[in-house]
């Protein structure tokens, strides 16, 4: 019953505080958004498929704050490698062997490695075996890949425990 | 106090407006589509994410109150960016847009294509 | 000094999007415009905010959501569209 209520509680939570955030607190704010907040996940819970759950919150947040940090140090990169001539550019694609399987999961490290140094995440293949990156400039080809596994995927996995 | 706040969100306004117009520059100046995308997607997101919360400091130090309405668009940019790179790039590598001469790999654009593994 | 600090950020964001229009009447590949669009709706917002700023009003934040989520689903919608020739299936 309650479960068919809140089919979603957590989003439910998240969409009144930012409802209430949004607008000066008042009363009439706080109906409006509970219903709304309670109307929106009836409507969206039958689009979402299942997928893995966070399990480790502290790690997650953790790896929020690396990736920031990550995305400040590659935008100074990229800005140089903009600045300086075309002609020491070396773009080129990657193909990466993944290791995680569940979509979610997938869709946050393609996310990550687009936000960050020099790399686009392109297109997966079809069985999800592999990630197509294009770089902005390698140097090296299979040590970029390490470092993107090492660095981004292994926490992931970590994260999610898949 | 006063005065720290306004300097640092000087600072990162100045920051922002710099990282823009860089991103901006590699638009115009780099040399093909796929080098092309890595300007907006970085240089220009971390430009307007200072500008965001440079606007939330000053904001708060006039006395509006906390305000979050700079932190959801932040958001909201930092979630949909990767998102439209990713789009593009599938329809501008559908469409065949031509790689640069020095890219390397570019045989594997067919293995995207057909979404199989790199041979 | 914040003044004249929001006055050079501006021109600066202002001298952006004359480059990404640059990009965008140039092209040459549909794609490029596209990245053009969608950059240029991202410095526009930038463009809001620091108005925000400059007339110390909160107004201008609606605007600026609008405009993001809008740029977004455009973006996404011209990219299906090259993708597919349709945008709705």
């Amino acid at each position: 019953m309650l479960k068919r209520l809140f089919p979603m509680p957590l989003h439910t939570g998240i969409l009144l505080l930012v409802w209430m955030l949004l607008n000066s607190f008042s009363m009439g704010h706080l109906v409006l958004g509970l219903i709304l907040a309670i109307a929106i996940p009836w409507v969206a819970a039958p689009l979402s498929d299942p997928h893995a759950r966070v399990r480790k919150p502290l790690r997650a947040a953790r790896y929020v704050l690396m990736v920031l940090g990550d995305i400040i140090v590659s935008n100074f990169e990229v800005a140089g490698r903009i600045l300086r001539s075309n002609r020491h550019l070396r773009p080129g694609l990657i193909a990466m062997p993944l290791d995680l399987r569940d979509h979610f999961p997938l869709a946050v490290l393609a996310s990550t490695i687009s936000l960050t140094p020099g790399t686009v995440s392109v297109d997966f293949s079809e069985d999800m075996q592999w990630l197509y990156i294009h770089a902005l400039h390698i140097d090296n080809e299979q040590h970029m890949i390490d470092r993107i596994k090492t660095r981004y995927e292994a926490p992931l996995r970590e994260i999610f425990a898949c | 106090m006063l005065f720290v706040i306004e300097v640092f969100a000087s600072f990162l306004l100045l920051m922002g407006g710099v990282f823009i117009l860089i991103g901006a520059l590699g638009m115009v100046k780099l040399p093909d589509f796929y080098t092309r995308l890595h300007a907006p997607t970085k240089a220009t997101t971390l430009g307007i994410g200072c500008i965001l919360i440079a606007s939330m400091g000053l904001h708060a130090l006039r006395g509006d109150g906390f305000a979050i309405h700079e932190l959801v668009i932040s958001l909201f940019l930092f979630i949909t960016a990767p998102v439209s790179a990713y789009m593009v790039a599938k329809a501008a590598l559908q469409r065949r847009t031509r790689f640069v001469d020095s890219t390397i790999n570019t045989e594997m654009s067919k293995d995207i294509l057909e979404r199989r593994a790199p041979k | 000094m914040l003044n004249t600090v929001l006055m050079v950020v501006s021109v600066m964001v202002g001298l952006a999007l004359v480059l990404n229009t640059i990009r965008l009447l140039i092209g040459p590949s549909t794609a490029d415009r596209i990245l053009a669009l969608d950059t240029l709706y991202i410095n526009s917002i930038a463009l809001i905010v620091l108005l925000g700023l400059y007339f110390a009003s909160d107004m201008y934040f609606e605007s600026a959501l609008l405009i993001a989520m809008l740029g977004f689903v455009s973006t996404a919608a011209l990219a299906k569209y090259m993708l597919r020739g349709d945008i709705i299936e």
